[in-house]
């Protein structure tokens, strides 16, 4: 009965599956893409849109979901990485998700791919233009852990009341001799609206400053959507006697030699020893499939 | 030495069919059928209903089936599926008087038109395990009564006729009244997000398909004193009521179907004020199926939840709009608390970088010279106009 109701009702069902084309039925896609539209029209800002329940958890990428269902088109390339990596157990099953109900091509290349679904990483090979970044994220609210309520930060974002960012940054500073957030490091977007990165280390900051690839934020169960068009200036808050830096490591990759990427630390063995490898595991593969290699293999 | 974490894709497919298996237990035994939990678990079956927000007993049955019994991965089974569902029309408001009652209690008269009702309720029952159902001893049951539909009045009605209580619908609610045919829709939060100050109609839903635990806990904390109001369970009633639509082309209501709802109508006290004499108030709650106790939770917390437009004090938890109903959703709290689950490799090692960076200046300034070892060199902004004029250059290059 109910796939028969279904059947009736949409123009554009995969036989497969018997769900629309990436899942999302066109009206619903259609009301994505308006606050898409909006969203990249006001960069930074923060859409309300009508989310929908997907069929995997909140928190786990649905705002990204029903973003990258949104823009897909049939023709797309698809790459999907959580933690920069392709292999991780999330990205494997939302590429499935997207490879079953949408049948697209998926790749793990960060070249190949027109649109890459990221969690927590911006790929190190720079994006280049007609690319699409979607971000997944839990927290859309950069004010939210200063102020808990929605009605205030709304003001406070029209009015950019952005004063207790800046005075918790300071406390930071105060208190530890440094800014203390390493991830979902605030940014100032297009001069004006101060905007979550999403958790991605504030290592990756610098790469969105007038990237020329769309980035697109989806955040599912806060029901919120936000972009940053091509070539847009994004600033990481700071002061002047405490510019933005960013983290580094001592180590280099240890499969690839990478003394410039985002570096994961692997626990070898229970005595105390570690091992450093790149978390863009495109990245990595690239360079050693190009001739990097690392005496400390 | 070091393994890769590649094999996500055959994890998954393990981890999966390892579940099928775990889900179907010992197969020596017979299998649970879809029919059996629909008729022998009812009330977890309305649960579902109730919390997923689609009448369906058959599905939710087969949720439950499908969630080894677990209510809430039920309930998002139920959601998942209901979501992909076209919406045609809104329904014109469902008639609770004109019901076929199964149960109606009143806390606050004797006696009433319509009577008392106990039907089948596990009040008054001794918790007592019945070793006879371990044995497999069902005792036979007698016939229920048929249903039949009977005109059978409000409890708070009566209370109307006199004006000791407010009207159900507020003046300043009466647009959504269901008089007029061109009646706005009520709104929908599974359609457009949540905003505040959200409407009572909206409030209502997101009580609705809130969980139960979370509302019971905060309606506990109102009569625990944390914004008490005065609570009488003024009427509960439980039976089917007709559901029906008016389609334009039609332009008269016709009947779809039938479902089952509890309701409960609380009456909580009012003071009054100096252009409005006492009267009482009301809380409201409804709920898919027998789900009392939520219904009576709901309602407490409904009314909580009017402090605003009653002007008292908002000063506990459950008064507070933007908290319930943004932490109500047992999809939403579950989700978010188990993606901890997921991989954060990546926050981790940024945090370990500081961590590591603060712990070396802290033995420095201790020991006044440097000691330990250091992971982490720090790395100036110089290294990110580096990047940044690489990346630059590969671009130009790329051009």
């Amino acid at each position: 009965m109910s796939t028969e109701a279904l059947a009736q009702t949409s123009d554009n069902r995969t036989e497969s599956t018997g769900y629309n084309f990436a899942y999302l039925d066109e009206q619903t896609k259609r009301m994505i893409r308006r606050c898409l539209l909006k969203a990249v029209a006001v960069p930074g800002y923060q859409v309300p849109f009508g989310g929908r329940e997907m069929p995997l958890p909140y928190g786990w990428g649905t705002g990204g979901m029903q973003v990258t269902a949104a823009v897909i088109g049939q023709d797309d390339v698809l790459k999907v990485i959580d933690q920069g990596a392709d292999d991780t157990t999330n990205a494997v099953s939302i590429r499935r998700f997207f490879a079953r109900t949408a049948g697209v091509a998926t790749t793990e290349s960060t070249r190949e791919a027109n649109l890459i679904q990221t969690r927590h990483r911006i790929p190190e090979t720079p994006l280049s233009p007609g690319q699409i970044l979607v971000y997944q994220v839990p927290i859309p609210e950069p004010l939210r852990f200063i102020e808990p309520r929605e009605t205030e930060t709304r003001k406070m974002h029209a009015l950019q009341e952005y004063g207790v960012m800046h005075v918790k940054l300071y406390e930071d500073i105060a208190r530890f001799g440094h800014i203390a957030t390493t991830y979902a490091y605030p940014v100032k977007v297009n001069g004006h609206y101060v905007m979550d990165p999403s958790p991605i280390p504030k290592f990756d900051n610098p790469k969105m400053d007038g990237s020329p690839a769309l980035q697109l934020f989806g955040a599912g169960r806060e029901k919120r959507v936000y972009a940053i068009p091509p070539y847009t200036r994004v600033e990481s808050l700071d002061f002047e006697d405490h510019p933005f830096e960013i983290q580094g490591w001592d180590q280099t990759c240890a499969f690839c030699g990478s003394d410039h990427s985002f570096l994961d630390e692997v626990v070898i063995d229970d005595e105390n020893g570690r091992m450093f490898i790149c978390s863009d595991t495109d990245y990595c593969n690239q360079r050693l499939s190009d001739g990097a290699r690392t005496e400390a293999l | 030495m070091y393994v890769a974490v590649k094999g996500g894709e055959q994890a998954i497919d393990n981890a999966h069919s390892w579940l099928d298996e775990t889900r179907r237990g010992d197969t020596s035994l017979q299998e649970l059928s879809v029919d059996q939990i629909r008729e022998q678990m009812t009330l977890a079956v309305d649960r579902v209903m109730t919390e997923g927000s689609l009448y369906d007993p058959e599905l939710a049955a087969l949720a439950l089936k499908q969630a080894s019994g677990d209510t809430i991965e039920a309930i998002f089974l139920l959601r998942a599926y209901r979501t992909t569902l076209p919406r045609f029309l809104s329904s014109v408001p469902v008639e609770t008087s004109q019901m076929a009652i199964r149960r109606r209690i009143s806390a606050v008269y004797k006696d009433l038109p319509g009577g008392q009702i106990l039907g089948p309720t596990y009040d008054y029952t001794h918790r007592l395990l019945d070793f006879t159902l371990l044995a497999n001893g069902e005792r036979a049951t007698e016939t229920p009564p048929e249903d039949t539909v009977e005109d059978c009045p409000r409890v708070l009605d009566f209370l109307n006729y006199e004006g000791l209580i407010e009207s159900p619908m507020p003046d300043s609610e009466s647009h959504h009244s269901a008089d007029s045919a061109e009646q706005a829709s009520p709104a929908d939060l599974t359609r457009q997000p949540l905003d505040f100050p959200a409407n009572r109609d909206l409030r209502l839903q997101a009580l609705a398909r809130g969980d139960e635990g979370f509302l019971l806990a905060l309606a506990y904390s109102t009569q625990r004193g944390y914004g008490r109001n005065h609570p009488f369970a003024g009427e509960i009633r439980q039976g089917d009521v007709a559901v029906k639509i008016a389609p334009e082309e039609l332009g008269f209501p016709v009947i779809i179907g039938d479902i089952e709802v509890t309701e409960c109508d609380m009456i909580n006290q009012f003071a009054g004020s100096e252009t409005q004499a006492p009267r009482f108030t009301r809380g409201y709650g409804l709920v898919f199926g027998n789900c009392e106790r939520k219904t009576l939770a709901m309602a407490l917390v409904d009314r909580a939840l009017r402090c605003r437009e009653l002007g008292e004090d908002q000063v506990s938890p459950a008064q507070d709009e933007e908290f319930v109903l943004s932490h109500c959703d047992n999809l939403d709290s579950s989700g978010f608390v188990s993606h901890l689950k997921l991989p954060h490799y990546v926050d981790f090692q940024s945090e370990l970088v500081l961590l590591r960076r603060l712990r070396k200046e802290f033995n420095e300034r201790k020991s006044g010279s440097s000691q330990q070892p250091a992971n982490v060199k720090a790395t100036s902004d110089n290294k990110q106009e580096k990047n940044s004029d690489n990346q630059k250059r590969r671009e130009a290059s790329q051009a």
